[in-house]
Order: structure tokens, then C-alpha cells, then sequence
């Protein structure tokens, strides 16, 4: 049972970077995408949704082909800062990251659509900067649309199994998360290790749903 | 002397339904002007136009001899920094803050929101001034529409502006209200001596304010000057 809690730390290791990771990129995209128009912005959106719907293996794969020794972009960053991105930790941190982009953006997307402009351009009048008026305006009044994606992408990522599989495979202790080392743990007839894995990561994934519920915009934000 | 007023705004919209075309030219000395027309006239536009929130395809707006924007000389200066007092049709008040730390918005530096318990100056002249200094825990959902009103004044005259912009200030209130606000704000504007444009759709609201009334209908000047006698009924 000692080696459980392994998986379990390294889980919470690579979904915790995917979701920082997420929450920057995933702010980022979703602000451009609500509140620029530029051609092509739907099927942007479209394209950045894939992997909501695309077979994790299938992720996984064109990860592979990307940064692979021998991808693109594998192949760039080991000729020009040594680094090898398969079967590390870090291979299975992109992996997540992609998996759980979509459910970031997506609702950081719909909660800067549901800020009224008017107020932006009420703070612009006062004499804000359009920085200002994104940290002091725009971000407070979409925070908590934004968190409840975050913690469904930190639940997301901590689930997550194809995409990490094909990417970082399945190390002991490296890169072996906690859904992998379910699927080993059964494989292996370890019935009893298999068990304590399941509850872990159950218990994990309800705590975090319950969170994102309270968090979900029903009242308006910052209101006592 | 240079002018109060110079604006020609132009602006072509065009939406799936319809195609509006904005063609509004004004020069004025009044120290009260009325933009005075039915709504989807274009008032609110010409008004964003001058405040900079909306760019204009040509023309000019010149404030007391300055330039804020003239597109064929390619100025531009942004809305933040041309010291407009703006109060919106519904008064666009910052619901994530409280009424204290709206009216400090505009003094607050930087990009962080003003604490709730701020303090400053100026902010509590004008908490006191629009009677607002036993709400400023209060929250935008939390006032009546004639608070948020004089809550929106507050936050536009707290950051010293050089004139005011109203867009229908009126237009939420009931009607009791309503002419005690138009009398406070008479007030108001007579002792800060501050230029001010207000849009209105309402007569009564024309003849308290207009000392020059420009109406305006589908996105042009339509007639001008003081309000005739014929129109003069209520």
C-alpha cells in the first residue's frame, strides 16, 4: 500500500502544472476569443475544442509525432537545449495540458462574454489603461466562471490516461500516474492495490466537482 | 475664443438587419447642450464618439479649442485620457464593488480596485455632496436607481473631468424622481459651472437643460437652436 501514495503525489505533481499551465493559456485564449473579432475565430474555437471530443490515444499520438526524438518539435529542443519530452513527467504534463485545455477556455471564453462592455468602457472613461481595466474590471467580474473550468480541468487531468500513456508511458515512480497505475495494478492482479488507487482517485474527483459546483456564477461575484 | 463644442461624427454601422448611417454635426457655445431625438437616432453613438469609446470613420471632436480626435489628421487620443466625465444610460456601476469603491475608481492607480474602507478627499466631498456617504457599504444591487444615479455622478465628477456626458440620466427613474434628479443635477452643473452634454429622448428634460438643443433623427441633425414655443407642451 506504500507504493500508492507514489502515483497519487506524482498525479497531483503533473495536474497541478497542467492546470497552472491551463489557467494562463486557457485565460489568454478564452479573453481574445470573447472579446476580438477576427476571421476564422469560430473555427479557432472549433479547433481548440478537439480534444474535448478526440480520442485521447489519438492526442497522444499526434504528440508523439510532434515532439518525438524524431517530431518537429521533439527533435529542436534536443538538438538545441538537450531536452527529451517522452517518458518524462513533463511529456506527461502536455499531455494533460491539451486534454484539459478545452474545458478552461471554454468557460474562461463564456464568463468574459457575460461582462457587460459597458463597464470596461465605463472604467476606460475613468482614466484605465487596458490592463487595468482587465485586472480591475473584466477578470473580478469573470473569476468565478473561470475557476469552475479551472477545477473541472484540475479533475480532468488528474483522470487522464490515453494521451498520458502514449506520451510517458508508464514508469514506476517517474511517470506512472494514478489511473495508469490502476490499469497496471489490474494487469497485474493486484486487486487490493487496484481497490485503494480506485477510492483515492474517487474521492479526489468528487471533492473537486463539489468545489467547482459552489463556485459555478449564480449570485453576482463579490457581493456580500 | 475657441468653440465648447465641435464635433462632426461619422460612422458607418452595419449590422445583418439594418445599415445605419451616423452623419451628426454640431458646434456649440452652450454650457448645456441637449442632444434630444427618438432612440436608435444614433445620440448614444455621437456621445461615444466624443468620449472615444467608439472611433469614427471621419470628422472630429474638438473640446474648447483642443483636438480629442480628428481622423483625417490622424489624432486620436484615448478615451482614458481625454478627463470626460461619462454617466451611461444605466449607469454601468462596478457590481463586484461597493458604492465607495466605485466613486474612488477613477483616483485608483495601477490594477488593483481601491480597498473597501478607502479614504481620499475628494471621495468624501462628493460622498457628501450627492448623499451617498451612508451607503458606501452598499453594493450597485443594493440602491434604488436614484443612488445609482447620483452613485455614477459621484465616480464621473470625483475624477475632476472637464465636462460631463449624461446619456439619458433619467431614462431609469420613475417620474417623481425623475424631476427631482433634473433639479439636483441643474443645480449641480450651475454651481460646478462644468460643460455638459446630456442625450434625452424627453422634452422635459430638453427644456431644463437645453440651452442649445440639437435633435437628432436616423443619424443626423434634423433642427437646432433653442426649443420652439409650438413644441413647448406639456
Amino acid at each position: 500500500m506504500e507504493g500508492a501514495w507514489i502515483p497519487l503525489a506524482l498525479t497531483l505533481k503533473v495536474a497541478g502544472w497542467a492546470t497552472l499551465l491551463n489557467l494562463v493559456l486557457g485565460v489568454g485564449v478564452g479573453f481574445v476569443l470573447a472579446r476580438r473579432r477576427f476571421p476564422g475565430r469560430e473555427l479557432l474555437d472549433a479547433l481548440l475544442t478537439l480534444p474535448m471530443v478526440m480520442p485521447p490515444t489519438v492526442l497522444g499520438y499526434y504528440l508523439l509525432v510532434l515532439i518525438g526524438r524524431r517530431g518537429p518539435l521533439g527533435a529542436w529542443l534536443h538538438a538545441h537545449f538537450g531536452v527529451q519530452l517522452i517518458f518524462t513527467w513533463q511529456g506527461a504534463v502536455i499531455a494533460a495540458t491539451i486534454v484539459a485545455f478545452p474545458l478552461v477556455f471554454k468557460s474562461a471564453r463564456a464568463a468574459f462574454e457575460a461582462v457587460d462592455p459597458q463597464l470596461e468602457q465605463a472604467a476606460r472613461v475613468l482614466g484605465l489603461g487596458e490592463a487595468a481595466v482587465f485586472f480591475r474590471v473584466t477578470l473580478p467580474l469573470a473569476w468565478r466562471g473561470i475557476l469552475a473550468g479551472t477545477l473541472l480541468a484540475f479533475a480532468r487531468a488528474t483522470g487522464e490516461f490515453g494521451a498520458t500513456l502514449m506520451v510517458a508511458g508508464s514508469i514506476p515512480g517517474k511517470t506512472q500516474t494514478l489511473s495508469v497505475a490502476v490499469y497496471e495494478a489490474v494487469q497485474a492482479g493486484q486487486d487490493d492495490v487496484a481497490n485503494f488507487l480506485v477510492a483515492v482517485t474517487s474521492v479526489t474527483c468528487v471533492a473537486v466537482l463539489l468545489a467547482a459546483g459552489r463556485l459555478v456564477p449564480g449570485r453576482v461575484a463579490g457581493a456580500p | 475664443m475657441a468653440l465648447t463644442w465641435d464635433v462632426d461624427a461619422r460612422r458607418r454601422l452595419e449590422h445583418a438587419q439594418r445599415r445605419f448611417e451616423l452623419c451628426v454635426r454640431f458646434a456649440s457655445d452652450a454650457r448645456r447642450l441637449v442632444l434630444f431625438g427618438p432612440s436608435g437616432a444614433g445620440k448614444s453613438q455621437t456621445l461615444k464618439i466624443v468620449a472615444g469609446l467608439t472611433r469614427a470613420d471621419a470628422g472630429h471632436v474638438r473640446l474648447g479649442g483642443e483636438t480629442l480626435a480628428d481622423v483625417a489628421a490622424g489624432i486620436d487620443v484615448p478615451a482614458r485620457e481625454r478627463r470626460l466625465g461619462y454617466v451611461f444610460q444605466d449607469y454601468a456601476l462596478f457590481p463586484h464593488l461597493n458604492v465607495l469603491q466605485n466613486v474612488a475608481f477613477g483616483l485608483q492607480r495601477g490594477w488593483r480596485n481601491a480597498p473597501r474602507e478607502v479614504r481620499h478627499d475628494e471621495v468624501q466631498r462628493w460622498m457628501h455632496a450627492l448623499e451617498l456617504a451612508p451607503l458606501s457599504r452598499h453594493y450597485p444591487e443594493q440602491l434604488s436607481g436614484g443612488q445609482r444615479q447620483r452613485t455614477a455622478l459621484a465616480r464621473a465628477l470625483v475624477a475632476r473631468p472637464r465636462a460631463l456626458l449624461l446619456d439619458e440620466p433619467f431614462a431609469a427613474l420613475d417620474p417623481e424622481l425623475r424631476a427631482r434628479l433634473r433639479d439636483e443635477l441643474a443645480d449641480l452643473q450651475a454651481e460646478l459651472d462644468l460643460p455638459l452634454v446630456l442625450i434625452t429622448h424627453d422634452e422635459r428634460d430638453a427644456r431644463r437643460f437645453g440651452d442649445e438643443v440639437i435633435e437628432i433623427d436616423a443619424g443626423r441633425v434634423t433642427g437646432g437652436g433653442a426649443l420652439r414655443e409650438d413644441r413647448d407642451r406639456s
